[in-house]
């Protein structure tokens, strides 16, 4: 099986990158190009770009920034944020993302991610699925940046994306976001089971050991890398 | 300097290979003009998306025939990425049944899964265990992590060709070489050190 990929998430808002805690109560960290440039440096597995406003804003992706940033990026780039129609898929490639992340349009329009797929590759359809905690245990999935719900469940929402084509599931838990206490590791289990592509567990990562214990994650995405001393690469290695 | 030809079929990130080429200290050309490939010292054709499209606009462009008289004929040192490197075989299985380039004898297939640890498409990084010596692995030890993302294999059917193998969904064939012919199924431009290191090796053919 492949080696556990560790990920940082870069996550744009405005004017730079921010970090925050649930979605929330969001901080600025600096500019995206000098995180992109330690991340190389740093031989990170991958990187993941979101554009957290963009769809909530009504904005396009900002293909001029992803250009830029992909000519320093020589791991595998996720491109999300915004992204809602095949044309944007195709000049996000073009300018050098190798992957497309979709959360609101593949909710809103599920047809768009078999689109996608037959016309560059499952291999470049990331669906991201943003989830919460209900208080009878069960999850509830969330677009436009954790603010509406989507009235299904992250299981159920991967499985469709995956009969739709979907080559991975980036599944951020909001309530774990930014907190640093490990991630969800139930939720994770629950969409895991249920498909058979991928699964990117996001949200809570906080020390080395939440990287190990052998589980079915395949790749877990470290939004606090930066925070986690030896956590960038030698998480790979478990 | 070496001029290494990019092959532009309409399909897959040229960039990001035209960018490691570039870092590697060669002179990449993105291009599907058949003097730019006639005149260059080195050809990669990388590629990602479904084999029967990719072969369908080789033919189109009349790449094939060109790629044939450089790489087969002629001797120049040819570099398949991914589909670049599946597109070589005889034929593939990806949505029915399209003959290939048929540089290679073998069969593009989808790989199967033997486990609930053996996903599909296969991304990330993984082994590249190599099974016998090449110049393409020069500084490279055998096992080394390099990045896939494919959900297709190359099965050869003439074992001389295979240069290593990775172990997911039973073993596939991460590497060939036949002559100055190779083709990778992983994805040197996007990883990293060990990736820019067959790349260099590659220039230095």
């Amino acid at each position: 099986m492949p080696k556990i990929r560790v990920m940082p998430t870069l996550l744009f808002k405005d004017v730079g990158l921010v970090k925050g805690v649930a979605f929330d109560s969001w901080r600025r960290v600096g500019s995206a190009m000098q995180a992109v440039k330690v991340y190389n440096m740093r031989e990170v597995d991958e990187l993941v770009y979101l554009d957290i406003t963009a769809t909530n804003d009504g904005r396009p992706p900002d293909f001029e920034t992803v250009d830029d940033l992909a000519d320093e990026c020589f791991m595998p780039l996720t491109v999300g944020g915004g992204v809602r129609t095949v044309e944007h898929v195709r000049r996000l490639l073009k300018v050098g993302a190798d992957k497309v992340a979709i959360n609101s349009a593949a909710v809103e329009h599920p047809a768009l991610i078999r689109e996608i797929a037959d016309r560059f590759g499952s291999q470049c359809v990331v669906v991201s699925i943003d989830a919460r905690r209900r208080s009878d245990g069960t999850y509830e999935s969330y677009t436009h940046s954790g603010r509406r719900p989507a009235g299904r469940s992250p299981a159920v929402l991967a499985k469709d994306a995956q009969a739709m084509g979907a080559g991975e599931v980036l599944l951020t838990s909001i309530d774990r976001d930014g907190t640093m206490q490990g991630y969800d590791v139930e939720l994770t289990r629950l969409v895991s089971d249920a498909v058979s592509i991928p699964v990117i567990a996001s949200g809570g990562a906080g020390t080395y050991a939440q990287h190990g214990g052998r589980g079915r994650t395949p790749a877990l995405l470290a939004r606090d890398a930066r925070r986690v001393p030896g956590s960038a690469r030698a998480g790979s290695r478990l | 300097m070496k001029r290494v030809a990019v092959v532009d079929y309409g399909m897959g990130n040229l960039d990001s290979v035209a960018r490691a080429i570039e870092e590697c200290g060669g002179r990449p050309i993105v291009t599907d003009r058949a003097e730019d490939i006639e005149s260059a010292t080195h050809i990669v054709l990388p590629g990602v998306g479904a084999f029967g499209d990719g072969i369908r606009n080789v033919r189109q462009r009349g790449l094939d025939q060109i790629l044939r008289e450089q790489a087969v004929v002629g001797g120049i040192p040819f570099l398949g990425i991914c589909l670049g490197m599946q597109m070589l075989a005889t034929r593939g299985h990806e949505g029915g049944v399209t003959e290939g380039l048929g540089w290679i004898d073998g069969e593009v297939r989808r790989l199967e899964p033997t486990g609930q640890d053996s996903r599909v498409p296969h991304i990330g990084w993984n082994e590249v265990a190599l099974t016998r010596p090449s110049t393409l692995f020069t500084g490279v030890d055998s096992g080394h992590d390099f990045y896939f993302v494919h959900s297709y294999h190359l099965v050869c059917h003439d074992k001389e060709d295979v240069l290593a193998v990775t172990p997911h969904c039973g073993g596939f064939v991460s590497a060939i070489a036949r002559g100055r012919i190779f083709g990778v199924q992983f994805h040197p431009e996007k990883s990293q050190r060990l990736g820019f290191q067959v790349l260099r090796n590659f220039l230095a053919l």
